[in-house]
């Protein structure tokens, strides 16, 4: 498996939000989890990258069979786990292009390997950025600073892109996003799948799924998968809403 | 966060890298300061009539002058009369080549990667950045280098006790013109005993064809250290001049009470740069330095310019205000800041803008970082004369903390006398949030990687008007001064 998520129960405040959750995740594969507002979806994702303040009070979690739990947040990123956030954050001052050269080289640096030179980083972010639609000049700009909110997504793209991840949580990346935008954006997800790769889509809505198609949809109501089944379970939820798969 | 920073704060003393002491035999003036030790040390310079004139009336005037208390750093009286004014390496002080440095000495600069080493650069390899390095080794100066090519350009780089030898009528025309021998308690302090420093001369229409820099050491135990540095730009001309400082451990607080003046003519144009890291004490805020230091830039002549940039990170008290009078039409003054204190360090710093000048025009930019329990004001004043028709200011002054222990204090004074004046000031106080840290760290940076780049972000402004050679030594002790930030 890639991710492997067994029994999770996390706290927030001392209130419990993921109450017995448990996943497993196979290389290769795009899965979605979908469920109501409160439902601790965006908890999983940032329990899974360690964030503080999520407290972990029992369950285990691992990425190609290592102790995720047991790792720092950046120990996670190296280990090649990417979160992709729903409200990207703004750092003044840091530009788009340090920030990402500064984190590519301490990821490869934790994983032992050879720094990445100047030029070659250049090149690389480049490409991305134009495969994304993301102006060339925007890397030179602060960290989402200014940036649109489509602008923002497209930015978590480019690092997805470049940091070359190979587990993907990716938390409502279609919020906010126009039609073309969504678009842009799916299309960079789609790039990213691989038979060694696996994305994990978080998401509201239907909508997104049009473009990037999941092997598995996931149901999540009150802390814990409740149903997991095809594509065709979005359509059903859709129609029928959370309240009538949770009951 | 906070409570992580007190756990690991402590583990920056460990980090002062530079702690360490060379062993030069130095040739001490008795302890203590009395009219004699005054005149041992302009006997010891062979000084002319003039200037001992010059310091003991500057001595008279402080025995009845007050040590400053307004500022907001608190520290032990200081006994001026258990410390030694004087103290010289016993190489004797006119060598001909680096080669010739004792060797302790430049194992001491090797150690602090003081680019003494930069002969190479300095020999001329074509296309490379030159760096004049006129280096300032407990209080004279042992070694300086590239002196013919700055001749060539007309451009007077030596000590200032040189100069005073030299160049008598240049300095005497100059010294204490722009910090008069009165001005405040530790500039009249120095101008008794100030043993020496460095003094720059640009001719008229000459842009000076490297940076000039001095680095500054503090070394003997006990010693204080009164440089002196006096800048004088003549009409068209252009210099830009670093100053970098790094100071052993030592336990018993140093003394440091230097006096820079710069004096920019017409279309002239000075940029001072500096980065200081003297030694800040240990983390219960023993030892470290002292540092009062008067800088102040008069813009003379028309459309003259003069630029301060520092960044402060080293010692434990920092007194300190670079200044411009801008009393030329059409001058400017700008001040960019980095001020960062942790442990127990105190930082009171800022500028005054003074407008004479009709349409004289400053820009200050002040960042502040208080990490543990350090203290850091900013303190600054914008005076706008009658006479400054036109004049503007942009002020901006944002404090960062780091902790829930450490203080960031804003000061700003404005007098304005002439009402077409314009003066801006913005204000703000942050903290570095958990979304950003947790944001940069979920890409790959360790949390103190994370607070070094966000930090370093905060300070771009500043950051940025640095020459080249300093802005990556200046990124380096950012992250230096910040270790143990983060648990």
């Amino acid at each position: 498996m890639m991710l492997k998520i067994d029994n999770l129960h996390v706290a927030v405040d001392g209130k419990e939000i993921l109450k017995g959750l448990t996943l497993a995740l196979a290389p290769g594969t795009v899965h979605a989890i979908m469920g109501p507002n409160g439902a601790g979806k965006s908890t999983l994702g940032y329990t899974l990258a360690g964030r503080d303040g999520y407290d972990v009070t029992a369950g285990t979690a691992t990425l190609g069979g290592q102790d995720l739990l047991a790792l720092a947040p950046h120990e996670r990123a190296a280990a090649g786990l990417f979160l992709g956030l729903q409200y990207p954050v703004e750092i003044p001052g840091v530009s788009n292009l340090a920030f990402l050269r500064t984190a590519l080289n301490a990821q490869r640096k934790l994983r032992g390997e050879a720094e990445v030179s100047a030029g070659d980083f250049l090149k690389l972010v480049r490409a991305k950025a134009k495969e994304l639609g993301l102006d060339p000049e925007m890397l030179k700009r602060p960290v989402n600073v200014g940036f649109s909110g489509g602008e923002k997504k497209r930015n978590e793209m480019v690092q997805m892109a470049v940091l070359d991840p190979k587990m993907m949580v990716l938390d409502e990346t279609d919020s906010g996003l126009d039609i073309d935008a969504l678009r842009v954006v799916s299309q960079g997800i789609n790039a990213m799948r691989a038979p060694d790769k696996t994305i994990l889509l978080i998401t509201h809505y239907q909508r997104l799924l049009d473009y990037v198609e999941p092997d598995f949809i996931h149901v999540m109501v009150d802390g814990r998968i409740v149903k997991t089944g095809d594509k065709s379970l979005a359509l059903e939820l859709e129609r029928e809403g959370y309240g009538a798969i949770a009951a | 966060m906070a409570q992580d920073t007190l756990a690991t704060v402590e583990d920056v003393t460990g980090t002062y890298k530079w702690g360490f002491s060379s062993d030069v035999e130095s040739e001490f003036a008795p302890k203590g300061l009395n009219e004699d030790i005054v005149r041992f040390i302009s006997a010891k310079k062979g000084e002319p009539a003039w200037l001992l004139e010059w310091r003991l009336k500057a001595y008279r005037l402080w025995l009845g002058m007050k040590e400053p208390d307004w500022a907001m750093v608190r520290y032990p009286p200081i006994d001026y009369q258990d410390a030694y004014y004087y103290a010289a390496p016993k190489t004797a002080p006119t060598l001909k080549s680096l080669d010739e440095l004792d060797p302790e000495i430049r194992r001491t600069y090797e150690k602090l990667g003081i680019p003494i080493e930069e002969q190479k650069v300095l020999a001329g390899v074509e296309g490379a950045r030159k760096v004049a390095v006129d280096a300032v080794f407990d209080s004279v100066s042992v070694a300086t280098t590239f002196r013919e090519e700055l001749a060539k350009a007309g451009v007077i780089f030596l000590s200032i006790s040189e100069a005073v030898k030299q160049y008598p009528e240049l300095v005497r025309q100059y010294l204490g013109t722009v910090v008069p021998i009165h001005d405040n308690y530790f500039a009249t302090l120095n101008s008794a005993v100030f043993s020496d420093g460095t003094f720059v001369y640009v001719p008229k229409g000459v842009r000076c064809p490297m940076e000039l820099s001095t680095y500054f050491r503090i070394n003997a135990e006990k010693t204080g250290q009164f440089e002196r540095t006096l800048i004088v730009v003549d009409e068209g001309g252009y210099v830009s001049y670093l100053e970098g400082c790094t100071a052993p451990m030592r336990d018993e607080n140093q003394l440091h009470a230097a006096v820079v003046e710069l004096v920019a003519l017409g279309d002239a144009e000075i940029k001072y740069s500096t980065v200081q890291n003297w030694y800040p004490g240990d983390k219960d805020g023993k030892g470290g330095i002292y540092n009062f230091v008067t800088k102040r830039g008069l813009c003379k002549g028309t459309r003259s310019k003069i630029s301060w940039t520092q960044v402060e990170t080293g010692s434990a008290v920092t007194w300190k205000y670079p200044s411009c009078v801008l009393a030329g039409e059409d001058t400017v003054g700008e001040f960019y800041s980095v001020a960062v204190v942790n442990n127990r360090q105190q930082a009171d710093t800022g500028t005054k803008m003074i407008h004479i000048g009709k349409n004289s025009r400053s820009t200050i930019i002040s960042k502040g970082v208080s990490v543990g329990h350090g203290q850091n004001t900013y303190r600054g004043l914008v005076k706008v004369l009658p006479s400054a028709e036109g004049a503007r200011n942009f002020t901006q002054c944002d404090s960062l903390l780091l902790s829930s222990t450490s203080g960031a204090h804003t000061v700003p004074y404005i007098e304005v006398k002439n009402p077409s004046a314009q003066i801006e000031h913005e204000a703000t106080t942050s903290k570095i949030s958990d979304d950003q840290l947790f944001y940069a760290m979920s890409r790959g940076l360790s949390a103190e990687e994370a607070v070094a780049m966000i930090v370093n972000g905060f300070c771009r402004e500043v950051l940025q008007q640095l020459p080249m050679e300093f802005a990556v030594e200046a990124q380096k002790l950012l992250g230096i001064s910040l270790e143990g930030s983060v648990g």
